[in-house]
Parts: C-alpha cells; structure tokens; sequence
C-alpha cells in the first residue's frame, strides 16, 4: 500500500511536474530549494490545491485523477497534514484542538484524552497555541491529525518554525512517533541533513520537476544530477564534458580528469566531496596545481579556498577540508598541488 | 423634553447594523474569494456610498423607492407600505451609507486571515460550514467586531441621505442630527446645543469601545517559542 502522486500544474510562469511513491512505513523526503513546488506538491495531496492533470492514489484509492474527473475534497482524502506553521486554532484550547480532529463523536472524549497523553501534551490541555512552546505546538497538531486516523502523513517543513537548539530535540521525539505511523509519510524539506536522518527515500525537486526516487544513502553517496549533487551539499562542481580515451575534462578546474567508473550518457559536470582533496608534493595523474586563497579554521577541520587554473569564474574555486594536524603540517604554503582521487569523483548530468 | 430623536436614531442605527453586518460579512467572505477583475469592479461598487456625498446617495434612493417609482409604486400596492417620508426609509439610508465600513473592514479581517487555519480543518473532515462558523469567524473576530461598531457609529450620524429621503417630522421621522439641524435653523442654539452633546457622548463611546478591542489585538498563534518539555 502506498501513496502514488503523479501531478502537473502551471501557475503563471511556474510549472510543478512531479512524481513520485511514498510506501508504507517509509517516509519519503521530498528535498529542494525554496520555491521549487515542495508544499505545492503536498497541498495538491491533501487537495487543497487542485492539479491540472494527474493522479493521486493512496492505498488504491483515487483520491485524484483529471481523466476520470475525481477530485475527492479534502475531507474524503484522510490524508493528515502538518503545516509548516502548525494551523492550530488559536480561538481553541489543546484540548479543543485535538478533539476537532476527532471524527467519531462517541469516541471523541476519549481519543482526545488519550492522544494528550501520548503525545506528552497533560497539563497544557487548557492552554492556548500561543501559550505552548514550538515543540509543544507541533505535538499539539500531530495529536490532532493523528486523532483524525489518517491513511498517509503530509509533513511541510516541520521544523523551520523552531529555533535551532530545540530541533534536535523535536525531531528525535517525531522519529519515534513516524517509527510506530503504519502508513505513507512524504515529508518536504529543504534540508539535507532532515532527510538524511528522517527519510528512507528521497525525491529531489528542482525547479518543480521532480527526478527519479532514489534511496536516501544514494543521494549522498553517488548523487545523478546536478541539483541532487548541489542539496546533498557537495561544495565542489565544475562543467564538464567528455574526451576521447574515457577522460574527462573538467573545465572549470582546468584539469583532465581519469575515471574510474563508466560515465553517463549526459554528463554535464563532476563533483568531489571537500573533504576528499587531498594535497600532494607534486604533478600526476588527476592532480592540479592551486593557489591559496584564504584559509578558515572550523571546530574539527581547516577549511582551504583555492583557485584552480580554470580560472576564476563561478564554480571555479575548489574547497578542501583537511584535519587541523594535516594542513599545519603543511607549513602554510601560498602554491600547492591537489589531487582529485578518481574513485571519488561524482559524475552528474544536467538537473 | 422629547427624547424621541434619541429613541428614533438609536432605532434606525441598530436596524441598519443588524442588516449590515450580515449583507456586509457574506459580501467580504463572498467578493474576497471571486477572481480578480470581477473582485475589483465590486469592490468599487460596494466602497462607493463611502466615498459619494449622502445627498448623491440620497437622490438614488429616491429615485428606486420614492412613491412614484417602480419599487415605490409596488410596495405601496402590494403592502400599503410608503417607502419614504416614514422613520424606517431612514434605515436604507443608514444602511447604504454605512455598508462600506463594515465590508471593507470585514473584508481586511479575511484578507490577513491565515488560509492555512482554514485548510487544516478541511484537511481534518470538518465541513465548510463548520470552518466558516468555528474557524473563520472567531478568528476575524476583532475586525468584524470592529466594523460593526463603526457601521453603527455611522448610521447614527447619517444625515443627508436621511433628510432627503426621511426628511424631519417631529416625532416621526427626526433623528439627532435632523434634529440639531432644525433646531439650530430656527434659532434654538440651546436645543441644539443638547443634541450636539448627546452625539458627542455617544459617539466617545463608540470610539472608546473600538479603542478598546484594538488594543486586545487578533489572537494569533505563534510558533516561535522558548522552552520545551
């Protein structure tokens, strides 16, 4: 059982153009940078928005389909959304909130109380949202979505409300309440890092365009794209293109490059991971000579700028993180050489 | 001394208010939710008595009830009813005039209305009505409330539109500020002196009053927080 999302819709200039399967018991990240179409993509779900055509499907069920004029209202779709501000009624209590979830007037007393208590909210039932903490606010919502039995789960951004020091703690206490969620979960973020503690899978939009699921061990250890390599926070990326003898040139970097792996079909540009550069005594295969730009000393690392002999324009900058032992060890050079290990390098095509 | 004028204005104030507040919150909630050209062209209609001078308003109203035009004509036949010159054409007045202030504040209160309150409910099997009454509404609450005060504050003061199409009878059809204006016309400035006093007092209350739900401001929530347990 799944939700099944196959959706477009134009809004002025912009178009949404996504796809993707959330399972069961999986969460589902869709990753990408503000704008690209994420809580769109999620309020069409939920069918607060209405897609120019598609399909939307949960447990089989159509919630949504532009060929066969379905278009089931949001009260039919069972579907529990959590708005990235929360949408508690602030005219409610916690109490009164919860219980307006609940669908079933017989059972509403006592799913209200035992939600409340699931979700470590005792004590606060007759406060009001703007009395509660950001963390006791999102318990607050998911009590009451939960008390609505919902199929699938919709989480838009849950933690940009927070300040920084409460995330931690919030979303360990979310990991746990998604643990035991039987069904779907899609949960939209802009942050790598969410979703590579959050999700199983992940579907990187870009621009409203969705790209292929993949899971989320993959995004980070061999990202396809250009767009998945940038959000899974690869910091190293020059355009490339191709040359005869299986070599790739880099040409940002100004360096022809030796590959290890079988390259795609339309590669566009290579990445490396920052911390896997690493500063060599002289010229070789994959290796270039850099100039020292600026050197930033981090907690646990120092961070080294460098222009490559590409150039100075846009990607063209490498940066490579190095133990604080390693780069004092190196004596502060102004010129070094730089080598690209080539089991390392990431081969991406185009959005 | 007649208290009647009191009596009469504060009569039609009330009437026209009751009628406003519900003409006025379905046009806000209703026009809010229309596309935007046909949003534009009636929120110009229904703004205009705002902007228009009351005796402009008034010659319209005379011109659709007075006795010898259609509307007119047909009330009298049908229910024996005068539409002018009686103490309730000085509700349509009120009415007209005062409508605006309750549409456009109304209006403003849906506009700054977090949608997504809205969505959350339906998202949770509440019906559309349910959200409207339980939701929407409590949440406007200040701005409706707000624009119902001032609506009455206007229909109270209304004068040229109610001259023209109630004009003054003593006992009949004057209202405070028919009154004030008769009084002081024909020389009685002490008379008039007390009416210009009452107005005065109530209008104070009635900006105390709004002063007085501003200040307790729209109950939002705020997901910004500090501790957590």
């Amino acid at each position: 059982m799944a939700l099944r999302v196959d959706i477009r819709k134009r809004l002025g200039s912009f178009s949404l153009d996504v796809a993707f399967t959330a399972r069961d018991g999986e969460v589902t990240g869709l990753l990408g940078a503000s704008g690209c179409g994420k809580s769109l993509t999620l309020k069409c779900v939920a069918g607060i928005e209405r897609p120019d055509e598609g399909r939307i499907e949960l447990d089989g069920r159509v919630l949504f389909d532009s060929a066969a004029h379905i278009d089931l209202p949001p009260q039919k779709r069972q579907v529990g959304y959590l708005f990235q501000s929360y949408a508690l009624f602030p005219n409610m209590t916690v109490e009164q909130n919860i219980a307006a979830g609940v669908r079933d007037r017989s059972a509403r007393a006592q799913t209200t109380a035992r939600l409340i208590r699931a979700l470590w909210l005792e004590g606060h039932e007759k406060k009001y949202p703007r009395q509660l903490s950001g963390g006791q606010q999102q318990r607050a919502a998911l009590a009451r979505i939960l008390a609505n039995a919902p199929r699938a789960l919709l989480l838009d951004e849950p933690f940009s409300a927070l300040d920084s020091y409460l995330k931690w703690q919030v979303e360990l206490e979310l990991m746990d309440l998604l643990d035991q969620f039987p069904g779907p979960v899609a949960f939209v973020t802009h942050s790598r890092d969410e979703v590579r503690r959050l999700c199983q899978q992940v579907c990187v939009l870009d621009q409203g365009r969705s790209q292929p699921m993949q899971p989320v061990e993959e995004l980070f250890e061999a990202p396809r794209t250009l767009s998945a390599c940038l959000l899974s926070g690869c910091k190293n990326i020059s355009r490339a293109r191709p040359l005869p003898g299986g070599r790739v040139e880099a040409l940002d970097w100004g360096v022809e490059l030796e590959v290890s792996v079988p390259l795609p079909e339309r590669l566009s540009h290579v990445g490396i991971r920052a911390h896997f550069l690493r500063p060599v005594d002289g010229p070789g295969p994959n290796r270039l000579p850099c100039t020292v730009e600026r050197v930033v000393d981090e907690m646990f690392s120092t961070v080294v700028m460098m222009t490559t002999p590409g150039g100075c324009q846009g990607f063209s900058r490498l940066r490579m993180e190095l133990d604080k032992a390693a780069w004092a060890a190196l004596d502060d050079p102004k010129e070094l050489w730089v080598e690209l290990p080539s089991d390392e390098l990431m081969f991406l095509t185009g959005s | 001394m007649d208290w009647y004028p009191l009596f009469n204005s504060l009569r039609i104030a009330a009437i026209s208010t009751v009628i406003i507040f519900f003409l006025g919150i379905f046009a806000a909630w209703y026009v809010g939710k229309l596309p935007r050209l046909v949003k534009g062209i009636l929120d110009v209609v229904l703004t205009l008595p705002l902007v228009l001078p009351p005796t402009v308003v008034g010659y319209f109203l005379l011109r659709l009830l007075g006795p010898r035009r259609v509307l007119g004509m047909w009330f009298m036949e049908v229910f024996g009813l005068r539409l002018t010159m009686v103490w309730y054409a000085a509700v349509f007045a009120s009415a007209v005039v005062a409508f605006p202030l309750m549409y456009r504040t109304a209006r403003g209160a849906f506009e700054a209305f977090d949608k997504d309150l809205a969505h959350a409910a339906r998202t949770l099997g509440r019906s559309n009505a349910w959200t409207f009454w339980r939701v929407t509404l409590p949440c406007c609450k200040q701005g409706i409330l707000a624009g119902t005060v001032l609506a009455f504050a206007r229909a109270l003061g209304e004068y040229g539109a109610t001259a023209m199409i109630a004009g003054y009878t003593p006992g009949r059809t004057a209202t405070i500020s028919t009154t004030v204006y008769q009084l002081w016309r024909t020389g009685d400035d002490a008379g008039a002196m007390t009416w210009v006093l009452v107005n005065l007092a109530i209008s104070a209350v009635v900006l105390l009053s709004i002063n007085m739900l501003e200040k307790k401001g729209p109950s939002r929530a705020r997901p910004a927080s500090r501790e957590v347990t």
